[in-house]
């Protein structure tokens, strides 16, 4: 497997490490291994709904609504909590897993069934998640006081010294490596987005497989709303407000093909990761986190412009001078 | 008539020894064409026979390598579509191009819209100017109606009336009638007639023989690219025409093909469509190659992509080893052994960005997966095995296929498709735009498939391959089976004959 980690995915990788190094020139205290943790945790929700998003992408669509379907799931996680304390922890993941898997489908049969746009889909849904979540909680916040300990520590449990958040992020991680490189499923979700025709003659349903691919990301977001939501220990109508283009941009910072059909699980967490290293070092060097979407905006268009460029030189050769003489 | 007779002394536009050459394959070898004015010359031949080329060098879009165009008697060349529409040349094309959401004096005037002191459009000039044109072709409709509003028939009226604003001298209609129903084909003939004694010259590019005898003076035949005869109407008929047309014996060589076919595989009863076809029927037997001829938009490729489940039947019953089989996707179509490889290359193509073999065993997955999971080792014999038995060339299987040239990515769709394990294989127009070196291995490799008991259905325009490598060939016309044929029934001139619907056949009044 010549391709586990491709090219572009080494650039990006070395485009972090270089990031690092900079930084750890004036700060060494960002590169220490506790710090390192705590960028990674916070970067976590990031990488997974980016892995989501990046499935999504790969069948041609996009998922605009995941930042509030993680923030209507994380609301009603909340409420369930504060009406029963003692439901077990599991049974939240559960109804949050669920609950978002929900909302990815009534996106995904909207694009399957009725043919309409992903974008505008999408989009509608995005704005109605959000109108819900005012609508159930009248607009309150859910605080941390009236959340029980064990539904705000959940996230924050260490296992060998990397908190459950993270840890849900790297199972996730590998849940997804495996998925797109050893199940048919994984396999249909590349031909979707490469060629639609060819997959459709080749036997595989596009729309039931972009279906699928808003279901798996609603899921994903769905069980990043309940770790948001507990781990900030706060729920209300606006969290993870904008959320939803970090992380179409960490697909296409991680070398996703908005056409569809190219990109990889090590570009999607790289994306992710480079934006988390960016977000937390600039008030560290002692810059305005609004630089923070200034930079993460070059970082895109220079992430895109080096996609195309790559991507010209694989025209046909149609000079026959040109083809004698390569 | 002796003042046509008069005026045919001097053509419009005469092409000259034209040749034009792609890689790999020559369009047009040394034709000639004549254009007279007041007077429509039918320019036929069989698909392939260089009559879309011909239209492109006489509008400009491609330059000839040989050969020369006189407008007049003088020499010219067009650089490009501007200078043939400058001098007078412009077409109408089988769909036509024109802009749905400006209204029909702006697609008419597009490009070349009458002009105010200022610069600007001068709105009510183009406006009065474009009346002026749909009343002269009887127009129903006004300058102010969106294009869109409009029927395909008065969508081509607006073509024409954009090709007069130009002051056009040489209208070429390609398959102007294809999409038309017949009261619409009724007044397309009147207009004709109009331009006719405008004294325009028109080039009338139809495959339909009824409306070349009732429209044409004159008519020009090509034949695979060379000029093979013109003359007028008048003086020929219809069975001489179809000679002309496919006249030469079958140069091409086939494969031998031995085996008898076996055992019926497929059995296809009553299969019909709301609109695209209706009770289509036949039976396919083991290792038999079953030709499907018929002109373009005659229903072939509709029916296959509903016998391969993409699109429903409205009726009809399909039996695969005798068992009637319900097939309502492509995927219960390859889990019935039928697989389908369409004509157009980038839908039958490979997945670029998927590696080599990958794309191989895309849709045998199932077969190679333990528990939901693929077996790598597995995964990778199965590609190995087929890109083997296609001899494909490539340096290693986990090499993405876009390297690849296109011959050997069309080897690994087939590859793909034979690891499946088919029954029945559709192959739709499996030579079209391919040069004869690679025809003549897609034939040998049809032969060798079938010799190895695959049932191979052919959908096919070419006339010496549907003959040539067929058993049986079921020719369609409008949706329907006009007519199967096999032995000596298939010949060139009865395909032909029953693909366009010539009724008066000389061979039936005999028999």
């Amino acid at each position: 497997m010549t391709r586990l980690i491709p090219l572009r995915e080494m650039i990006l990788a070395g485009a972090i490490l270089g990031l690092l190094l900079v930084i750890a020139s004036r700060f060494s205290g960002f590169v220490a291994p506790g710090n390192l943790v705590n960028v990674f945790n916070d970067t976590a929700p990031l990488i997974i709904l980016a892995l989501g998003q990046m499935v999504v992408i790969l069948t041609r669509c996009i998922d605009l609504s995941v930042a509030a379907n993680l923030a209507l799931t994380g609301m009603v996680c909340a409420m369930i909590n504060v009406a029963l304390p003692e439901l077990p922890i599991s049974v939240i993941l559960v109804i949050a897993a669920l609950l978002g898997a929900l909302m990815g489908a009534i996106n995904g049969l909207l694009v399957w069934k009725l043919a309409i746009p992903p974008i505008v889909v999408t989009l509608g849904t995005m704005t109605i998640f959000r109108g819900v979540i005012f609508l159930i909680s009248n607009g309150k916040w859910v605080n941390s006081h009236e959340m029980s300990a064990s539904f705000t520590g959940f996230p924050r449990a260490e296992i060998l010294g990397l908190p459950v958040l993270s840890w849900t992020a790297v199972l996730a991680v590998l849940t997804f490596a495996l998925m797109m490189a050893r199940t048919p499923f994984g396999r249909s979700i590349f031909a979707v987005g490469g060629n639609p025709h060819a997959a459709v003659y080749t036997g595989i349903n596009v729309g039931k497989t972009q279906c699928l691919a808003f279901v798996l990301s609603g899921a994903l977001a769905g069980l990043t709303g309940y770790l948001w939501v507990a781990r900030y220990a706060v729920a209300y109508v606006d969290i993870a407000g904008g959320f939803e283009l970090e992380v179409v941009a960490a697909c296409v910072i991680g070398g996703i093909s908005i056409a569809g059909g190219v990109g990889s699980v090590a570009g999607a967490v790289l994306g992710a990761l480079f934006l988390g290293v960016v977000k937390n070092a600039l008030p560290v060097v002692n810059i305005s986190p609004f630089w923070q979407l200034a930079i993460s905006g070059s970082a895109i268009l220079i992430a895109v412009a080096f996609n195309a460029r790559a991507g010209r030189t694989k025209g046909r050769i149609i000079l026959k001078s040109a083809d004698t003489s390569s | 008539m002796t003042d046509a007779v008069t005026s045919a002394q001097t053509p419009v536009v005469s092409m000259d020894a034209i040749t034009k050459t792609f890689p790999g394959v020559k369009a047009l070898d040394q034709v000639r064409l004549d254009l007279y004015p007041g007077q429509v010359t039918a320019l036929v031949g069989e698909n392939g026979a260089g009559k879309s080329t011909t239209v492109k060098v006489l509008t400009g879009i491609y330059q000839p390598d040989g050969g020369t165009i006189r407008i007049d008697g003088d020499p010219v060349r067009f650089a490009g579509p501007k200078d043939a529409s400058a001098a007078g040349i412009t077409a109408i094309h089988q769909e036509t191009v024109l802009f749905d959401e400006l209204c029909v004096a702006e697609n008419i005037f597009l490009g070349h819209a009458p002009r105010s002191r200022l610069g600007l459009i001068d709105t009510a000039e183009m406006h009065r100017r474009a009346a002026a044109l749909l009343a002269e072709i009887g127009a129903p409709f006004d300058t102010y109606t969106m294009l869109r509003d409009l029927g395909i028939a008065n969508k081509h009226l607006v073509a024409i009336a954009r090709a007069l604003s130009v002051d056009a001298r040489v209208v070429i209609m390609d398959e102007p009638t294809a999409a038309l129903s017949h009261k619409e084909i009724e007044e397309l003939y009147a207009l004709v007639e109009t331009l006719k004694s405008q004294g325009k010259a028109i080039l009338f590019i139809s495959h339909k023989f009824d409306e070349i005898f009732r429209i044409a003076d004159r008519y020009t035949v090509f034949r695979d690219g060379s000029f093979v005869g013109e003359g007028k109407i008048a003086e020929i008929d219809e069975n001489a025409l179809v000679k002309l047309m496919v006249g030469r014996a079958v140069d091409q060589i086939f494969p031998e093909r031995t085996v008898a076919p076996g055992e019926d595989v497929l059995q296809v009863v009553g299969y019909s469509h709301p609109t695209e076809f209706a009770d289509i029927g036949f039976t396919l037997r083991r290792g038999e190659i079953l030709g499907f001829y018929g002109l373009v938009g005659a229903g072939r490729s509709e029916f296959m992509q509903t016998l391969f489940g993409i699109t429903r039947p409205s009726k009809g019953v399909c039996k695969i080893n005798g068992a009637i089989r319900v097939i309502r996707s492509p995927a219960a179509a390859v889990g019935n052994g039928i697989v389908y490889v369409p004509e157009d290359r980038g839908k039958q193509g490979a997945v670029i960005g998927l590696p080599i073999f990958q794309n191989i065993t895309l849709p045998s997955l199932g077969r190679t997966s333990r528990a939901g999971f693929i077996r790598l080792a597995e995964e990778f014999a199965l590609a190995r095995q087929y890109a083997e038995r296609l001899d494909l060339r490539a340096a290693a299987l986990d090499q993405d296929v876009g390297n690849l040239s296109g011959g050997n990515q069309q080897k690994v769709v087939i590859a793909k498709w034979l690891a499946t394990q088919p029954q029945v294989i559709i192959l739709d127009e499996p030579t079209k735009g391919i040069d004869i070196g690679s025809k003549a291995a897609v034939h040998d490799f049809m032969a060798e498939l079938a010799a190895q008991g695959l049932s191979v259905i052919m959908v096919s325009s070419e006339i010496p391959e549907v003959i040539g490598m067929s058993d049986r060939v079921i020719v369609m016309r409008d949706g329907r089976i006009a007519a199967e044929l096999s032995g000596d029934e298939l010949t060139p001139e009865t395909l032909v004959r029953h693909a366009a619907g010539i009724t008066a056949a000389p061979r039936l009044q005999e028999a």
